[in-house]
């Protein structure tokens, strides 16, 4: 079921629309998980609004992760998992970003736990965090080239990768 | 004596008789016995406290969600098993959710419970593990052999059960992958039988020791709140007094069925994550007891869904339709409908999720675990600042990462 219009009995979401009517682009409900679509602008405040209204209370980030659509335009999707550990609520904020422009603004300000997952993103993806204290590569050495999890990456991985051969064995005595 | 500067961390830099007092960098690892696989951890140190602690991780990359974009839906699931791999099960039980949720199938009560006994043992031969291995980094030696004397009886059982020791891939999407032999119960039984007695002799082995509490009581407190803001979950946040636990804030698998307590205590340190990991196996043996009383002797072990999951062996023998589906499964698997499914399940580190997006096509688009142990390792340096450089092992140790969970 999506939802793009004003209608709806979520009472999450309710709350949502009810601070702000044009913070939220779309609903989707779907095999009992709700997902709402922000557009990248209103991210950190509706990250905030989550955290602190009585209502919702979603205190607990647990995950944060990207895909990649292409060839579809835009074709990145951020998926953040929001856990109300009092209210015992979940939500999933969803935000689509265009390769041209991958930047948004980093949740770190308001769940320090989204640090390494963010910088995850970032290793992946090639996605840039506005405001993220430390965000440099996390699993993939500094000097890897490319982002592996995008579409346009080989499974495989490149047989030969010569910048960084050559580097390697320049630096040796 | 007075100060001639600062460090970039704030120490004041003394003039000594051998010159001025200086702050050291350790490098810890990647080959440390102590960081329970292959992690760095750079730490500057003045004297014996740790004034900053930088983990570098990645050396167990494999690339497992790469790899699960290229295989389909059932091969994944042998994947999963290699994550966590003291975890195998649990990992093949959030994957095999996941994708459940994306079809919309239901699973048969009996295999639900069946995988809820499995979980369940292996959640106590994971805080086995954890016990054995983090006692010897306490220099408890014999703690790791009573440890891992019970933890091999939980191995003989998925042995029986699934014929693989470790890597059991035997929870499969709708179901299980093998009816469960005749004799399971009594294996079950016997353990449950023995087991008990065996924590009580972990307990006075460790428990009142002046050297396990020394080792211990006050080291690496994290508050409650710190905890949720740094997004941890399992038995570390449980210790610092919140009692959040997937079974029972967002039941999957029948959980909702079974009782048991989820134990939390309040100090928020590493002897804490101790009591809690100790009363969870406990509580762990009430549920698969719950589970072998619960579980019918007659029924599916699968659910039936033609064209996704594989029809029973007498009926791929007899049916023509059963056949054509078996074949068709086996060599370009199934498509689920497009749209995304993210399920978790609460793994002996926390909480486990997996996110899969399907775009209608036999593989997944995008296949993420949410690993416990990356998301609770990012709380280390908090844990560690300020303590002195034996207590980093047991922070390590009481944060329970495995190494594979953590770069996938």
């Amino acid at each position: 079921m999506t939802d793009s219009g004003g209608q709806t009995t979520n009472p999450v979401v309710a709350k949502l629309r009810s601070w702000s009517a044009n913070a939220i682009e779309e609903v989707i409900e779907y095999r009992g998980d709700t997902t709402i679509v922000v557009p990248r602008k209103v991210l950190r405040s509706i990250a905030e609004q989550c955290r602190d209204t009585e209502e919702l209370k979603f205190n607990l980030l647990t995950d944060a992760t990207a895909l990649d659509r292409y060839p579809l335009e835009p074709r990145f999707e951020l998926n953040y998992q929001l856990v109300s550990i009092p209210l015992k609520q979940k939500l999933r904020i969803r935000v689509k970003l265009s390769v041209s422009d991958p930047v948004v603004d980093s949740l770190v300000p308001v769940w320090k736990g989204a640090n390494w997952l963010e910088r995850e993103i970032f290793d992946m993806f090639g996605i840039q965090f506005t405001g993220h204290p430390d965000l440099r590569r996390i699993l993939l050495p500094d000097d890897w080239e490319g982002h592996p999890l995008r579409k346009d990456y080989p499974v495989e991985g490149y047989r030969d990768i010569p910048a960084i051969a050559t580097r390697y064995t320049r630096s040796r005595p | 004596m007075s100060a001639i500067g600062t460090t970039p961390f704030g120490q004041e830099i003394v003039e000594t008789a051998i010159g001025p007092t200086k702050t050291m960098v350790l490098n810890m690892g990647p080959q440390h016995p102590s960081t329970h696989g292959v992690l760095r951890i750079l730490l500057e140190l003045d004297g014996e406290t740790v004034l900053k602690a930088i983990p570098d991780l990645g050396y167990l990359h494999t690339g497992i969600e790469k790899s699960c974009e290229d295989k389909t839906y059932s091969q994944a699931i042998t994947l999963t098993d290699r994550m966590d791999y003291l975890n195998p099960l649990g990992n093949n039980l959030a994957y095999c959710l996941a994708v459940e949720k994306l079809l919309g199938i239901e699973v048969p009560k009996r295999a639900q419970y069946f995988r809820v006994l499995m979980v369940e043992l292996q959640r106590v031969s994971s805080h086995l593990v954890w016990l054995g291995t983090h006692a010897i980094d306490m220099g408890a030696m014999s703690a790791f052999l009573y440890c891992f004397r019970e933890r091999e009886e939980i191995l003989k059982i998925f042995e029986f059960v699934a014929g693989q020791r470790m890597m059991t891939s035997y929870i499969r999407i709708g179901g299980l992958a093998l009816e469960p032999p005749t004799g399971w119960k009594e294996r079950v039984e016997k353990f449950l039988k023995m087991m008990p007695g065996r924590i009580d002799e972990y307990e006075t082995l460790l428990t009142g020791n002046r050297i396990w509490l020394g080792r211990l009581k006050g080291v690496g407190v994290m508050s409650a709140e710190d905890a949720v803001s740094y997004s941890m979950t399992g038995p570390t946040l449980r210790a610092a007094g919140l009692a959040h636990d997937v079974r029972r804030a967002f039941p999957y698998s029948s959980y909702e069925e079974f009782e048991f307590d989820i134990p939390t205590r309040t100090e928020g340190d590493c002897f804490a994550r101790y009591l809690v990991r100790v009363a969870e196996m406990r509580e762990s043996l009430k549920i698969v007891r719950q589970a072998m009383e619960k579980f019918p002797v007659e029924g599916p072990f699968r659910t039936e869904a033609p064209g996704i999951i594989p029809p029973a062996r007498e009926k791929m023998k007899t049916e023509m339709e059963a056949l054509i589906y078996h074949f068709k499964i086996f060599t370009e698997g199934f498509a689920p409908p497009p749209g995304e499914a993210y399920a978790s399940i609460e793994s002996p580190r926390g909480e486990l999720g997996c996110f899969i997006a399907s775009d209608g096509s036999q593989k997944p688009l995008r296949c993420h675990f949410r690993s416990p142990s990356f998301i609770n390792l990012q709380a280390l340096p908090k844990l560690v600042t300020g303590q002195l450089i034996s207590d980093v092992i047991a922070c390590i140790g009481t944060i329970d990462i495995v190494l594979g969970d953590v770069d996938r």
